[in-house]
């Protein structure tokens, strides 16, 4: 299965967001579609991210440093880069890479949208 | 003897068909159904691994999977044709004097998309051997096997 990516524009408790609802792939094929998506969204001016990942499928190291390089490029606008995930063996590479440490995850989008700092 | 070996060309979007291959032969040899997504995963950051030090040493020749199933195991061994790139992948694994025992030129290729993929082997199998020859090097990671398990 490929990687589907779809963006929306919601406005939470602190301020816009934009929801990077992902599903499908993320491998060492597919993640440089994520990361041309993630950096058309900062470049626009969108510096504070949710991504969904609840209808990810595989996710690999590639995936994860494509995660961490969004990361970076929000914080360089003092954005935010929040991750939905409720799924176990996804959760279990991020715990594995100490990532959990890295990104603020969250159980639903609007739990990771309403988040404030 | 290797039960299933398959070799494919150094590029990203192969690396998907031999997760799919990967998980198949260890389903198939009784592999735990619960380890299965630890395998696919484990076989993907290996062969991502091989294809990105291919690539980036200009190496064309395919990359080669070798599943063998034997009597209590199950193990994948991914190798790629790159000097010295085992070396330092198995510094990175920690196997004792890996680095000392190789000339410092070698590791000039490990980079660190390469280390966060073999981290993530390393968390996820207990059972990883690195070796690294002057025709390139290996990955081989083993699984246990429940024999009741496979039909017959």
């Amino acid at each position: 299965m490929d990687l589907s990516l779809s963006t929306r524009n919601v406005t939470g408790a602190g301020g816009d967001r934009t929801v990077v609802e992902v599903g499908g792939e993320i491998d060492v094929y597919t993640a440089p579609k994520l990361r041309e998506q993630l950096v058309e969204l900062v470049n626009d001016g969108s510096y504070h991210l949710v991504v969904d990942m609840e209808s990810v499928d595989f996710l690999d190291s590639t995936g994860l440093g494509v995660l961490v390089g969004g990361l970076k490029r929000v914080r360089a606008h003092e954005g935010s880069l929040r991750l939905v995930c409720n799924q176990e063996r996804i959760l279990k590479i991020f715990r594995i890479t100490g990532l959990t440490k890295v990104f603020p995850i969250h159980t639903s989008v609007d739990e990771a949208v309403n988040a404030v700092d | 003897m290797a039960t299933v070996e398959l070799r494919f060309s150094a590029q990203p979007e192969h690396v998907r068909t031999a997760r799919l291959v990967a998980a198949a032969v260890a389903r198939r040899a009784g592999v735990d159904e619960a380890v299965l997504d630890e395998v696919r995963l484990a076989v993907g950051e290996a062969c991502s691994r091989a294809v990105g030090l291919h690539r980036s040493n200009d190496v064309t020749t395919p990359i080669r999977v070798v599943l063998t199933e034997e009597e209590k195991s199950f193990s994948i061994e991914v190798g790629d044709e790159v000097p010295g790139a085992g070396v330092a992948a198995a510094d990175a694994v920690g196997v004792p004097g890996a680095r000392a025992a190789a000339p410092a030129e070698d590791f000039d290729d490990a980079d660190g998309e390469d280390e966060m993929g073999l981290a993530v082997i390393r968390g996820l199998v207990d059972d990883v051997e690195v070796s690294a020859g002057a025709d390139g090097g290996t990955l081989r990671m083993t699984w246990p096997v429940s024999p009741a398990d496979v039909l017959s």
